[in-house]
């Protein structure tokens, strides 16, 4: 098996360290925009990274594939192409796929690129079916069963073909996302010199090594329109330049950038791979994507209360609390405890049609925001969100633990709202800043 | 028969300093002292020391010193001194060595050959002085995630006990400590928002008051059991071994079993209370699980049911049972664990150390994905606030205290606690003796410790960079091995320092 941690981490340390600038964008109205201003801010902070590694994450840059997985790959030689895409013929429908388009790295200040591809690829038919996936229930018995145990029971049971198309449509999403991640995850443990680095539908992740703004650059990022873009400037302590090991990192559609180092990653890692997620490249940025994978789209909690996992409210807080809520963070923090992400760090997760920004829960981390009209910004810094867009209606200093969440449909929403689930309704209105209509 | 045993201490008095106020006459319960009235001299019979340093602790003048006996024997690498004495002493009396406390071999501890981590430059440590250090722990089994629906949080959350700091008094029963050590535990749990186990003798009624700090014990010999007494605790806790005596029963002697102990482990007075070696309704893992859930029912599946085992060669694979078989908590008790009495080559030579145990049932239950299932309390001769946080380190959720406990309250582990005779109160039954062990100071020494081990957690937490524990459970990350071998490496899951 390939040790990608080998080459991420070559010096085998326990965790890759690297602090960074961070900057994300969004449109709540899902107006796109080339990625001229992310390169513009991410430039504004050159002094944040060290030119070993800089990326951007684009959703909404690939409308006429939207209903294909676009992986983007990097391959160290031919062979590990050809292999790869040997390899994704007999497990993807490949609707299409091209160079990924780039300038000359020479005369882009960036390091010796590696082969960049990118493939359009569909999960085919007769696969669904012989999908078994393995998910753990969420009852907390050991006696009762899961409603998603019930459904994996229903595909095993090949004579009744009705319920397993039922059991299919229901599920059809997880199992296609399912079954993406451990294709990409044998791609990267599996084939030499083959690295999958993107792997959501109609977003792309493009990164490498050298400073963010060279990067962009390389990638003709101002020819893509997208109505979120996330950007990341990196500072490793160690680490041979690969470009894998740039950010954002990414897995499905979700991305992660990340500035800080996470004491809790042993803790963190031990129980995702308790999960089934193995965290091959020993990052804690991996442990974050990985983290909301689980939280967000196997255990289905809404956004806000992810949040509260991450960086849950101190003890003190919640003893403070009124009945309901106190019970909801208290039963959040001894489910999932280890999850929760100690030490500083600031992380913007995006995903289609949202992006988080959050804070380590005593504020290790810098993170600000600002509003203009239907745009959010979340940057480490003020200035550069000032370059971007010099008349802000509003910025701020986010609070450590709370979110802020941008959304399609023209919502800005920080702090808590989980314990209403997805009615964001009737909420004070000190709680919602309203991006648009205000 | 005359003994040819030697005595093991040599009782130096200087009679310069020495008043005669005979406090060493009447605080050595083993009659070592005696006063001569007509030579107006303090005699001492030596062979009957056993250096529990009572008698030194009180002497208002210090003219006491007791020290290691200078006799020696021929040196013999084989044949240490302990053997020799050992072989004699069974020559004369044809019967078991029995012994209290725990293993006293110079076994590796492997807790001084782990080292934390701290954080330097790339991430900040923080000062437990002036932010937030939070150790709270929850026992009991957790869910494996939560489903919500509508908004409201619709996974039932199986019961909790909530402790304030990741530290528990360990099991000790009443009769083998006096009723005046178990209330100060009582009252220390309390006061420091933890537990306190009962041990397995059952729970004296006037101590019921302090129920949701208190783990009572359903043992082999069921003494005390009654729906009373299982439904007035926290936790119900099935003790099926102990670190110290794996494999072995207990038994009080009649003369032990008071008036008072009778009535609270509902068994006639002065009668032998024998615990045998197994359950008798527990021959496999299956028949666990419907004690298990027998107690479950009795509490209304209110309470969190533990298991406690002795840490053995295939603690993983059992304790992985245990958790299968409904325990919502499994104890492991390492072989250094104490004890009121145990036969002396039992403590010596069977199980394993708990560090070991640990690391490879945390190991076992995550790779089975089941570590969620059930807590993970560990005993056995945990020294310091250092031990305890490398145990969290390797996923313990807390740790109980037992010896160390003792020694807050005076023991000097002399290993006399299977004869009742304890000259610092703790262990003994007889009333004159264990009336010298005030609860109220005995309490005040238990939280005085607990709470200095807390800060020093905190402190070396917050050096980590670390403001929770639960960040720090099972992060083997922040430990590094030191002089120890690949396998042992392996077993414990750390890396060698440097690496
Ligand atoms: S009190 Fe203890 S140390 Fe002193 S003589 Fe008696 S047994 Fe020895
Ligand atoms: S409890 Fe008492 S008898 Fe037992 S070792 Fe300690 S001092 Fe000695």
């Amino acid at each position: 098996m390939k040790e990608l941690d080998k080459i991420t981490n070559p010096f085998g340390d326990d965790k890759v360290i690297a602090n960074c600038g961070l900057f994300g964008m969004m449109s709540t109205k899902g107006r796109r925009f080339s990625g001229q201003d992310a390169i513009l801010a991410m430039a504004n902070m050159h002094d944040r990274g060290n030119g070993l590694g800089g990326g951007f994450a684009a959703y909404g840059i690939y409308p006429e594939y939207a209903d294909c997985y676009a992986l983007h790959v990097m391959y160290e030689s031919m062979t590990g192409k050809e292999q790869t895409e040997h390899f994704m013929r007999t497990t993807f429908d490949v609707v299409h796929n091209e160079e990924i388009p780039h300038r000359d790295p020479a005369n882009s200040g960036v390091a010796p690129a590696p082969i960049l591809w990118r493939y359009f690829v569909r999960v085919p038919k007769n696969v669904l079916k012989e999908i078994s996936i393995s998910r753990r229930g969420l009852d907390g018995g050991i006696k009762k069963e899961s409603p998603r145990d019930g459904i994996r029971d229903d595909i095993d049971d090949i004579d009744d073909i009705g319920r397993i198309k039922e059991a299919i449509e229901d599920n059809r999403e997880d199992i296609e996302d399912d079954y993406v991640v451990k294709q990409v995850m044998t791609i990267n443990t599996g084939i030499a010199d083959a690295y999958v680095f993107s792997s959501g539908k109609n977003m792309g992740v493009f990164k490498g090594v050298g400073y963010p703004e060279d990067i962009g650059n390389f990638f003709c990022l101002e020819e893509y329109n997208g109505y979120l873009w996330t950007a990341h400037g990196r500072f490793p302590t160690n680490t041979q330049a690969w470009w894998g090991g740039a950010h954002p990192f990414s897995l499905l559609d979700w991305t992660v950038v990340h500035n800080g180092e996470i004491s809790s990653y042993g803790t963190n890692r031990a129980f995702l791979e308790m999960h089934g997620y193995y965290c091959c490249m020993h990052t804690d940025t991996e442990v974050i994507a990985y983290a909301v994978d689980l939280l967000a789209r196997r255990h289905h909690l809404p956004m806000d209360i992810v949040a509260k996992v991450l960086a849950p409210p101190l003890w003190v807080s919640i003893d403070r609390m009124p009945e309901p809520e106190r019970r909801l963070h208290t039963a959040l923090r001894l489910t999932y405890p280890a999850l929760l992400m100690n030490g500083p760090f600031t992380i913007i997760i995006a995903r289609q049609g949202e992006m988080i920004g959050l804070r380590d829960r005593i504020q290790l981390r810098p993170l600000v925001a600002g509003i203009k009209d239907d745009m959010l910004y979340l940057s480490s810094e003020e200035a550069p969100i000032r370059v971007v867009c010099p008349d802000l209606d509003e910025t701020w200093t986010v609070k450590g633990g709370e979110p802020i969440i941008g959304r399609l449909g023209g919502r800005v929403i920080t702090g808590f709202e989980g314990f209403r689930g997805d009615s964001y309704e009737e909420l004070p209105s000190t709680a919602v800043r309203g991006a648009s209509g205000r | 028969m005359k003994s040819y045993l030697l005595p093991q201490f040599a009782v130096h008095r200087d009679d310069d300093r020495c008043i005669r106020c005979k406090v060493c006459v009447s605080q050595c319960s083993f009659g070592v002292h005696a006063y001569d009235d007509e030579d107006d001299e303090i005699r001492s019979n030596e062979g009957a020391c056993v250096g529990c340093q009572r008698c030194a602790t009180l002497c208002p003048t210090g003219a006491l010193v007791i020290r290691r006996h200078p006799h020696e024997f021929r040196p013999n690498a084989n044949w240490s001194e302990e053997m020799l004495l050992d072989v004699k002493r069974k020559a004369e009396t044809g019967a078991v060595t029995i012994t209290g406390m725990g293993n006293d071999k110079p076994h590796r501890v492997y807790w001084d050959h782990l080292l934390l981590n701290a954080s330097q430059v790339t991430n900040p440590s923080i000062d437990p002085l002036r932010e937030p250090m939070e150790l709270r722990t929850f026992l009991g089994r957790k869910p494996d995630g939560l489903l919500f629906k509508d908004g409201r949080l619709i996974t039932d959350i199986p019961p909790q006990v909530m402790i304030e700091t990741p530290i528990i008094f360990s099991a000790m029963s009443y009769g083998a400590i006096s009723y005046q050590a178990q209330l100060a535990f009582m009252q220390a749990a309390q006061e420091l928002g933890t537990l306190c186990n009962t041990g397995e003798g059952g729970w004296p009624m006037d101590f019921r008051r302090f129920g949701r700090n208190v783990i009572v014990q359903c043992a082999s010999g069921r003494f005390g059991v009654d729906p009373d007494y299982l439904n007035q605790a926290a936790i119900v806790e099935i003790k099926i071994g102990q670190g110290a005596k794996p494999g072995i029963g207990g038994h009080l002697p009649g003369e032990k079993v008071t008036a008072a102990v009778a009535a609270t482990r509902m068994i006639p007075e002065g009668t032998d209370a024998l615990s045998p070696a197994p359950q008798h309704d527990i021959y496999s893992i299956e028949d666990l699980s419907m004690l298990i859930y027998a107690l479950k029912e009795a509490t209304n599946y209110e309470k969190p049911i533990s298991v406690k085992i002795a840490a053995v060669h295939n603690a993983a694979a059992i304790a992985s049972g245990m958790v299968r078989a409904g325990a919502d908590i499994i104890a492991i008790d390492g072989f250094r664990g104490g004890t009121g009495a145990a036969p002396r080559v039992i403590r010596d030579n069977v199980g394993i150390p708990i560090e070991l145990a640990l690391a490879a049932i945390d190991e076992r239950l995550r790779r089975e994905g089941i570590r969620n299932r059930a807590s993970i309390l560990v005993a056995g001769g945990f020294r310091n606030s250092a031990d305890i946080i490398k145990a969290i380190a390797l996923g313990a959720d807390a740790v109980y205290i037992g010896t160390a406990a003792l020694v807050a309250m005076g023991c000097t582990l002399c290993q006399q606690c299977n004869t009742g005779k304890c000259a610092w109160g703790i262990t003994a039954q007889d009333p004159y003796i264990a009336k010298r062990l005030n609860p109220d100071i005995a309490t005040r020494r238990l939280v005085n410790l607990v709470r200095a081990w807390t800060l020093e957690i905190k402190e070396m937490l917050g050096g980590m960079g670390i403001n929770s524990i639960e960040s720090l459970r099972g992060n083997r990350l922040h430990l590094r091995g030191i002089g120890l071998q690949e396998w042992e490496l392996e077993v414990l899951g750390v890396k060698g320092a440097g690496q």
